[in-house]
């Protein structure tokens, strides 16, 4: 409780958790669709794009949220049409992409001010960097997503279950999809400079596989990323300013220590059933 | 009878290839309509023209009023991802009447009790809180035709729907749309390479190759020579 309290005696912890908690929120509801549609790729990417646009603002003294959001909007765009046309080999091709825009951001750092600390700090992320006006976005994002998965959550299952029905009885699913897509676009891009390009796919991909191992409905697997997310953020945050570790690590491992438990409650559920079956 | 929906000299394509060429042909209330042919032989765009996911780009398509109102039921190839998808029955089941809830967010009773009947037709309503990846092969094709029959009343579009069923389930499965055809007066229409075993059972056939190369009965087609042949001279 005291250790509670000590940490939100600072100003930018408090905007480090409320910014934090949202943007965990908006990636695993996103993170839900994009997993189940095999998408996750796409988060990957993105983040490094957001890298390269905000190294290349940083390096061109630009302001780094203005110019990256459009630039990583665009490519979630340009990701999403990809991956629509099986013709293209997609994985490759985002893999290519991703390794290019990290490459041209590396390049453009080093010709201007060196690999100083901003650099790494966009790289694996930073507790300081959510600024008030950050804060400001990340309201609006998880307002937006929560009123999309609230009011439009049984297009957005037809969209992700089966596109080419949802598409047969009339549902608008390529506007479900760029939306989708534009939204994790903003997400990563506020997500990363605190949890790091290199961390940020898996607070899209975590929350989501560790809520299927364990529920079996959509709605369940949807309100239970969430909850998780969350959950492992303010976990992860507290371990880190307890332990003075990295704030984008410590939230990843608790993910993975949340997975690994989820894991083991399957097995141990299956393990009751296959033994009751056998009672039989 | 009425015709649901009638093609005269239509074509489907994408951008500058054309992978349907002057298709006449309709699709009557109550018909049991299969449509055979090569891979790529435009079976598939054929579907999606007749959804109006494609626009002709010559001929004349038309859609009866009263289709148009009732909509038609599809039921989709399954994916990968489907499989392993977490979700019950019920939701997959009631997400067939989406459409007719317009731009209303959440479901009424109505549309519950309609996917309840539904489900209570293909007597999977004791499976409605398990979870669809859970389900067989079998079972899981009986839920997404829960599905379209939340969707529709009038027509549904089978796309290859006994692709890795096993043997006994393809004979529960194909017993189960002639009853649909037969005792609901469902006009059925199904894309299928199982020409063997729909023989006995279509009222229709048309075999595809961009063109139509035979549209009539069974029998008839049995008697053609493109029918001899793609029934493998047996029968």
């Amino acid at each position: 409780m005291r250790l509670l309290a000590e940490m939100l005696s600072y100003p930018f912890l408090v905007r480090a958790f409320v910014g934090g908690v949202l943007v965990c929120v908006c990636a695993a509801l996103l993170g839900v669709s994009l997993v189940l549609k095999r998408y996750s790729m796409i988060g990957d990417g993105l983040s490094h794009v957001s890298f390269g646009a905000l190294s290349i603002a940083l390096a061109a003294g630009w302001a780094p949220l203005a110019v990256s959001v459009p630039v990583v909007v665009t490519a979630a765009f340009f990701l999403l049409r990809m991956t629509e046309q099986s013709r293209v080999k997609s994985d490759a091709a985002i893999a290519m992409i991703s390794a290019s825009a990290l490459a041209a951001g590396i390049v453009a750092t080093s010709l201007t001010t060196g690999l100083t600390t901003d650099v790494s700090s966009y790289m694996f992320g930073s507790i300081l960097a959510m600024s008030p006006s950050d804060v400001k976005l990340s309201v609006v994002l998880s307002a937006v997503v929560l009123g999309l998965f609230v009011f439009c959550y049984n297009k957005i299952f037809a969209v992700t279950f089966d596109e080419s029905f949802a598409r047969a009885t009339g549902v608008r699913v390529s506007l479900y999809n760029v939306l989708i897509a534009v939204l994790t676009a903003v997400t990563i891009v506020l997500g990363m400079q605190m949890m790091g390009a290199m961390l940020i796919s898996s607070l899209i991909i975590f929350p989501a596989l560790t809520s299927m191992r364990v529920f079996r409905s959509f709605r369940a697997v949807v309100w239970s990323s969430a909850l998780v997310s969350a959950v492992c953020f303010c976990l992860g945050m507290t371990a880190s300013y307890y332990f003075s570790t990295p704030a984008g690590a410590s939230v990843v491992l608790v993910n993975l220590g949340a997975f690994l438990c989820f894991w083991a409650a399957e097995k141990v559920r299956g393990r009751l059933r296959a033994g009751k079956g056998r009672d039989r | 009878m009425s015709s649901l929906i009638t093609c005269s000299h239509v074509d489907f394509g994408y951008e500058n290839h054309d992978a349907v060429i002057d298709l006449t042909m309709e699709v009557e209330e109550g018909d049991y309509l299969c449509v055979v042919g090569a891979n790529g032989s435009g079976k598939s765009t054929l579907v999606k023209g007749l959804l109006g996911l494609l626009k002709p780009t010559a001929g004349t398509l038309v859609v009866s009023e009263e289709l148009k109102r009732t909509g038609i039921g599809y039921l989709p190839q399954q994916t990968a991802a489907q499989r392993d998808f977490p979700a019950t029955v019920c939701e997959v089941v009631i997400s067939g009447a989406l459409s007719r809830r317009g731009n209303r967010p959440f479901y009424s009773a109505k549309e519950k009790n309609m996917a309840a009947a539904a489900m209570e037709k293909l007597g999977i309503l004791d499976l409605k809180r398990r979870c669809y990846r859970e389900l067989s092969g079998g079972q899981q094709q009986r839920v997404l035709i829960a599905r379209a029959l939340c969707a529709a009343k009038k027509l549904l579009i089978l796309d290859e729907p006994v692709t890795g069923l096993d043997p006994s389930a393809i004979q529960e499965f194909y017993g189960l749309v002639k009853r649909l055809n037969s005792e609901e007066g469902m006009a059925v229409l199904m894309v299928t390479h199982d020409v063997a075993n729909i023989m006995g059972q279509a009222s229709r056939i048309l075999h595809l190759q961009q063109r139509a190369l035979f549209f009539g009965t069974p029998a008839e087609y049995g008697e053609t020579q493109v029918g001899r042949r793609f029934l493998g001279g047996g029968l």
